[in-house]
């Protein structure tokens, strides 16, 4: 994955020629939109889909920085990334009317923080970042952070985290009850012996595989996002989706407008594209993921309804989202992640 | 070069003399493109300011090189006083990419020699052998290894019903791992130019040195050795250079627990740091390194040819 977005970046220094009229070029997660949806989209508006792939936020930051801005027409950031993405200007302004199916926006999705107005981005998919442990192997309470970061002896070396410093800090946060992004010295200090304490216990950080080591039975439990963990539940049943007491993450992606798009118009086809009830549940189908947009019950798959992973228990805690730090927090939380890798 | 153009000295090689800035072109622009102006970048990004969440500001500033060496504590404003993290890291990496040349050496040595010693006829079908696995991707074959290596593996299965073993052998996510995979993405750089020296040896001059009551230790010491030495020695350099910025092994055989020099670098551009001066004077100093490694190396060939 980490080849093919290095390489995307190469290629979008080069592909700037490219974009001519009838093209829309995407830059999209791995592994998170069927290949028929887009068939289906050049089929109706014979606009021809050119799609790379990137496999963090931060890596699509990177490489638009780096020049991809003026290639690519879409990207697909994170709710955090959003806003980091609309005060950095890379964003463009959707204008009102633009989008013929923006009123499809189901209401909880229509004004949200990261987007307030939705003037840049609709919504993609949503979801939750927790965990997953193998309840064959261990059979004690699963719906706690201790799992991951003050674990029983037996759990001890089986643990793999997701290698991404913002979920991992924002769910240390959780566990330990301080805020996001704290500037408090007492809690920053904390914090970094608290992941140093529970690094003994990791045995990987990885996360591409995250849901290969848990169907393999490498880790017993892997911090995982909920639709990953229920895709590794069809391969492995044994394998239960944690609701911690504590709290866990949520997050949603959307399509967001790149500035300097080349093929303005025809992406804003495709933002209406996506809102349409039918084509969004199939990415939901595909996914395993929620979906921001009223009216596409009837095109979901009815497993989805119940799913474990995407139903919290009552007992759950609160669900929150990942906050972007300010410049000052983040070269401690950089500090505190160079320390854990240490 | 300037001696073979002078024991040529044919007219067709002044023919090419008049040419050869123009046929040389191609050669120059690729280097000039492709490696000295990303290496400029390079220099100057790590002389810049870092701008929050990637890219930089144009103001000189050595920064970057201060992170490096000095310590100022979690939040920045303690007394500096000398930063062993990355130096650190900086050694595991050197450590690791040693431990996986050495283990090529004394895998690859042996295999060349085997080789360069077979009937001519199937030298090249040996060689070819060696280069099988090469033709899949790299980052297939790493992964291959996990699955290899893995706790509920073959080699653990097979070991387990030998009886060797008690209970499975944990080596995923251990620098063994890292060492094994390193070790095996790079042995045929090992193998080809050792296979290349033996098989100009010319194996009379063991011969005569056994007439003369050389042990086979001894002939092997003194005089195989010394004769094939540019061989042992570019294999170790085209082994221990790619270990050092290596990153899929690190991160696929060792679980990415601990920052390598590749993996350190990655995360200044992909990660949250997003500190490109940082990333960009990390990259200086190992090629640095890497330059200090191949000057010995070039002056060590030198005085070979001055011996011959």
């Amino acid at each position: 994955m980490k080849l093919l977005t290095t390489s995307a970046m190469a290629l979008a220094l080069l592909a700037n020629s490219a974009a001519a009229e009838g093209e829309l070029v995407l830059y999209h997660w791995f592994e998170y939109i069927p290949a028929e949806l887009l068939e289906k989209f050049t089929a109706e508006t014979g606009i021809k889909v050119t799609m790379d792939t990137y496999d963090s936020n931060e890596a699509m930051l990177a490489s638009l920085k780096a020049g991809g801005i003026g290639t690519y027409d879409l990207a697909v950031p994170t709710d955090y990334m959003v806003s980091i993405m609309i005060g950095e200007g890379l964003l463009d302004t959707v204008k009102e009317g633009e989008l013929a199916k923006k009123s499809n926006i189901s209401p909880e999705w229509a004004d949200p923080s990261f987007d307030p107005g939705r003037m840049h981005s609709v919504p993609y998919q949503w979801g939750s970042t927790s965990f997953a442990v193998d309840t064959d192997v261990y059979t004690g309470d699963i719906n706690t952070t201790d799992i991951l970061f003050n674990p029983p002896a037996e759990l001890s070396g089986k643990i793999n985290m997701i290698d991404s410093q913002g979920e991992v800090m924002a769910l240390a946060s959780v566990h330990m009850g301080i805020p996001q992004c704290t500037n408090d010295r007492e809690q920053l200090k904390a914090l970094n012996d608290m992941l140093q304490n529970a690094k003994q216990h990791w045995a990987s950080f990885n996360s591409d595989t995250a849901k290969e080591v848990l169907v393999s039975g490498d880790a017993t439990v892997g911090m995982i996002f909920d639709g990953f963990s229920a895709k590794a539940r069809e391969e492995r049943a044994s394998i239960t989706y944690a609701f911690p007491t504590q709290g866990y993450l949520v997050w949603m992606d959307s399509i967001a407008l790149l500035k300097d798009a080349p093929n303005r118009d025809n992406a804003i086809a495709f933002m209406d594209f996506m809102l349409e009830p039918e084509n969004i549940a199939a990415v939901s189908n595909f996914a395993r993921y929620g979906l921001g947009v009223s009216g596409a019950e009837e095109f979901l798959d009815p497993a989805l309804a119940t799913l474990p992973e995407a139903n919290p228990p009552a007992t759950a805690g609160e669900g929150v989202f990942v906050i972007p730090c300010d410049q000052e927090t983040q070269a401690v939380y950089d500090q505190i992640w160079t320390n854990l890798k240490n | 070069m300037a001696g073979g153009a002078a024991s040529g000295g044919s007219a067709a090689s002044d023919t090419y003399k008049q040419a050869r800035h123009w046929l040389l072109m191609p050669s120059w622009l690729v280097l000039g493109l492709f490696v000295f102006a990303p290496v400029c970048v390079m220099v100057i990004y790590s002389f810049l300011t870092k701008e929050f969440r990637g890219g930089v500001i144009w103001e000189p500033t050595l920064t970057a090189y201060d992170q490096f060496f000095f310590d100022r504590g979690l939040f920045g404003d303690s007394d500096p006083v000398l930063q062993w993290t990355y130096i650190g890291i900086f050694w595991r990496s050197i450590w690791q990419a040693g431990l996986a040349t050495i283990l090529s050496l004394v895998i690859g040595f042996p295999t060349a020699y085997f080789i360069a010693t077979r009937p001519a006829k199937t030298r090249a079908l040996w060689v070819f052998l060696v280069t099988i696995p090469y033709w899949v991707n790299l980052l297939i074959r790493t992964v291959s290894m996990k699955f290899l290596l893995r706790d509920e593996g073959p080699m653990n299965d097979a070991l387990l019903s030998v009886g060797l073993i008690g209970e499975p052998l944990q080596i995923v996510n251990t620098n063994l791992a890292v060492q094994l995979g390193l070790f095996y993405s790079y042995l045929p750089f090992m193998v080809l130019p050792i296979y290349a020296s033996v098989e100009r040896y010319n194996f009379a001059m063991s011969e005569a040195a056994a007439d003369l009551y050389a042990t086979k230790w001894t002939t092997l010491r003194r005089i195989v050795l010394p004769a094939v030495k540019p061989g042992v020695i570019a294999g170790c350099v085209l082994v221990f250079v790619p270990s050092l910025g290596a990153f899929l092994a690190p991160d696929l055989l060792g679980g990415a627990k601990n920052f390598m020099i590749g993996s350190l670098i990655e995360d200044q551009f992909k990660g949250n740091a997003g500190n490109w001066p940082f990333g960009a004077a990390a990259s200086m100093i190992l090629l640095s390194m890497v330059l200090v490694v191949l000057i010995l190396f070039a002056r060590q060939q030198r005085r070979a040819e001055a011996v011959t």
